[in-house]
């Protein structure tokens, strides 16, 4: 049942990742108390990349339209903007610094949390790979960004940029040579500069729609109420304490002391200390090690999802709930009445089994021997889930037994196992049927049914939790029955840390379930399952 | 519990605030020193060739093309400029540049910057570009006053050292 703990005692990064996960998740729990899950940032940093890469677009569009070219000009339409437009332009300056700020900030976090979470092995090398570009582009666009001020900071940026840039064989004449004082300099570099900062951040647009290309509905859009919070509170940092330039590029002055802007420089300093070429072996192999760490070591993954055409209607929910986009519905190939099926590409398939969850024909009430649903996990087919929930129940005393379904990545549920309570452990709390709860509840395998797993933002997989939560409630296919009693269900969302909770709500559950039992009749006996296709 | 989720709220933003915008522009970086100067020695400068030039015989002529038919050739390959640089007598700076470009027939090219203490040098400054054994082609003594946070470029062209 202990699948989580197997896979992490094979991997060597365990040691960083257990922590490094129990703190997020530790960081989850103050957010969604201090902002409500909903508007948890820690659940929106992809979406909030992509939100303050527009705010940094149209701050630059803005301040592109007053910028000037020019060794002098330069400078001075910055000043202009900041000073004299200070209430618009200033703003603008601002808060396009200050979003790429928050740019590498967001995408910081946003590693380390895939990382924590395991979410860059397998098919999701993917994402993870054509991450690692998108690092590198952020942080040229910066340093070009600044250079383009043409002040203090912007002599040191470039100075240092040509030493680093000049270590590599491929330039003729040393490009630092073009800052060596005040009559090298020339206007057009600042076009190349200009140039390159507004192409980079259009190429790394390109690799980041690519980066989310192959998972399904990717939230690239933070929840409203975060987005808004997010701007108002950058436009307030804008005015309370404005980017500011640091005095004119000099080229007969060392520029040092310097403001330096460590999100985008923090690597320049190295160039004192190691020289250009350790600073290049920093980049090489931090992108390097960024690059393998999904085959560090490969995933060891269990059998992708499997489609059975006697058992598939052709429906959709599968594809449609597939949280990587795994199924694709094609034309019917068995020439029963259905105009499509669905088809599994094993290579982007993570054994979720949410797309069993999602398969109408995936109902325990039908005959053991028939117990094939459209589409089934290869390691844990839904007649296993079956068996293993009537061995959970089976020993199960009491006037409140209850059955808990969760996952391999939330609490381990074999902890609680106890003479009233039985778990289920599934890949995904998404991979339960709904039907399944109705067949626990009506066959009176026990009293109440508990579902638990991690929290949304949580999901080792993605989409899990809010499929089973609006399934339950009716509101996505296959929902559960009108006629389960919903008080017979209990839903908890919690992640390792809080089995101790966990175990609090099941008892409380147990005793509403036994005072109420006494009075309650038990659901009639079920007939047949739910919506079941020719068999 | 209100009150409390606001103050919470109130925390977090200000550490996010306070993290994006103290580190957007400090600490500050000094590259070099408080009370000192910068000189920076930078040229691309192109050496004699090296084994220098020789006539063709007439046999070697008439086997060429008559398009190409040119009584001198010179190999491509450049000779390595020697500089020396000295501080206030002491050796700041020597090194032997190779030519450049992939048959060594590019100039030699340099950029090093030295940090020195401000106030008043003298300079000496010594090159040479040619197949001679000893001595050097170029040499020059300058004396300057470099205020702290100044950078003097000191480059080389046209024959002499030339300095801003
Ligand atoms: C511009 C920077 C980036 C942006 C805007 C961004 C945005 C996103 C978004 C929106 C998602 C989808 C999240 C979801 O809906 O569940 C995502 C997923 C992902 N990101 Fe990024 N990302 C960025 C950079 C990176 C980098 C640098 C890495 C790692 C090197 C990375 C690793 C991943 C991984 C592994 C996933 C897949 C998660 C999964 O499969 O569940 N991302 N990203
Ligand atoms: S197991 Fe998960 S990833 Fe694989 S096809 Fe089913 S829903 Fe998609
Ligand atoms: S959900 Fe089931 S029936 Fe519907 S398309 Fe997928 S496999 Fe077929």
């Amino acid at each position: 049942m202990d699948k989580a703990q197997k896979t992490d005692t094979a991997d060597p990064f365990a040691f960083l990742k257990r922590p490094l996960r129990a703190a997020y998740m530790r960081c989850d729990r103050f957010l969604d108390y201090t902002f409500g899950s909903r508007d948890n940032p820690f659940y929106s940093l992809g979406g909030l990349g992509f939100f303050l890469y527009w705010i940094i677009a149209v701050s630059g569009i803005y301040v592109f339209a007053f910028f000037d070219t020019g060794l002098t000009e330069a400078y001075e339409s910055v000043e202009a903007m900041t000073h004299i437009q200070w209430w618009l332009g200033g703003v603008m300056r601002s808060l396009h610094r200050y979003a790429s700020d928050g740019l590498i900030l967001v995408i910081g976090l946003h590693i380390m949390r895939e990382f924590a979470f395991d979410r860059y092995r397998g098919t999701r090398w993917y994402s993870w790979v054509l991450g690692v570009p998108t690092v590198a582009l952020a942080f040229a666009a910066g340093i070009t960004g600044y250079w383009l001020v043409w002040d203090r900071l912007a002599q040191y940026v470039a100075e240092t940029t040509a030493e680093i840039l000049d270590r590599l064989p491929i330039f003729g004449s040393p490009i630092a040579r073009n800052f060596l004082a005040p009559s090298y300099v020339d206007d057009r570099f600042f076009t190349l500069m200009l140039f390159i900062h507004i192409a980079l951040p259009l190429v790394m647009l390109f690799i980041m729609w690519f980066h989310v290309n192959r998972v399904n509905r990717p939230r690239i859009n933070p929840p409203r109420n975060l987005a808004i919070a997010s701007l108002v509170l950058l436009i307030a940092l804008s005015l309370v304490y404005p980017a500011l330039s640091q005095g004119p590029a000099e080229l007969s002055r060392v520029p040092s002391p310097v403001s330096l802007d460590w999100y985008y420089l923090w690597s320049y300093p190295l160039v004192d200390l190691w020289g250009p070429g350790g600073v290049w072996l920093v980049y090489f192999l931090g992108s390097f090690a960024l690059m393998i760490m999904p085959w560090l070591p490969p995933l060891k993954r269990s059998a992708p999802a499997v489609v059975d055409l006697d058992n598939c209607n052709g429906c959709t929910r599968c594809a449609v709930d597939c949280p990587y986009g795994a199924i694709r519905m094609a034309v019917r190939t068995d020439g029963k009445p259905f105009e499509r099926e669905a088809v599994v590409n094993p290579a982007q398939c993570v054994s979720c089994g949410i797309c069993t969850g999602a398969c109408p024909t995936a109902t325990p009430f039908r005959r053991a021997a028939a117990l094939v649903p459209g589409i089934d996990l290869g390691g844990l087919p839904l007649v296993m889930v079956r068996e293993r929930t009537h061995k959970a129940a089976a020993g199960l005393a009491g006037a409140a037994r209850v059955v808990v379904f969760g996952c391999d990545h939330g609490g381990a549920i074999a902890a609680l196992n106890s003479t009233s309570v039985g778990g289920v452990s599934l890949p995904c709390t998404g991979m339960l049927p709904p039907s399944m709860i109705d067949y626990v509840l009506s066959r009176r395998l026990a009293e109440g049914v508990v579902i638990t797993g991690c929290r949304d933002g949580e999901c080792r997989f993605r989409l899990g939790p809010q499929w089973t939560e609006e399934r339950i409630e009716g509101k996505r296919d296959p929902q559960l029955r009108a006629r389960v009693p919903r008080e017979r269900i209990l839903r908890v969302w919690a992640g390792p840390a809080e089995m101790a909770r966990l175990a609090r709500e099941i008892a409380s559950f147990q005793q509403r379930l036994a005072t109420a039992g006494n009075a309650a009749a038990a659901p009639a006996p079920a007939e047949a399952g739910q919506t079941v296709v020719a068999e | 519990m209100k009150p409390l989720r606001h103050a919470a709220q109130a925390a977090f933003v200000l550490i996010t605030l306070g993290l994006i915008g103290y580190f957007s522009a400090s600490p500050p970086y000094a590259r070099v020193p408080p009370e000192s100067a910068l000189i920076k020695l930078s040229f691309a400068h192109a050496a004699a060739k090296k084994g220098g030039c020789r006539e063709l015989s007439a046999e070697e002529l008439e086997r060429l093309a008559p398009n190409m038919r040119r009584k001198t050739i010179c190999s491509r390959e450049r000779l390595p400029v020697d500089i020396e640089v000295l501080l206030d007598g002491a050796p700041l700076y020597a090194e032997r540049l190779p030519p450049t470009g992939l048959s060594g027939d590019g100039p030699s090219r340099v950029y090093e910057r030295f940090v020195v203490p401000a106030g008043s040098h003298s300079l000496v400054l010594r090159l040479r570009d040619s197949e001679r054994a000893a001595g050097f082609d170029y040499e020059t003594t300058h004396a300057v006053t470099l205020a702290a946070g100044e950078s003097l470029a000191i480059d080389f062209f046209q024959g002499g050292f030339r300095f801003e």
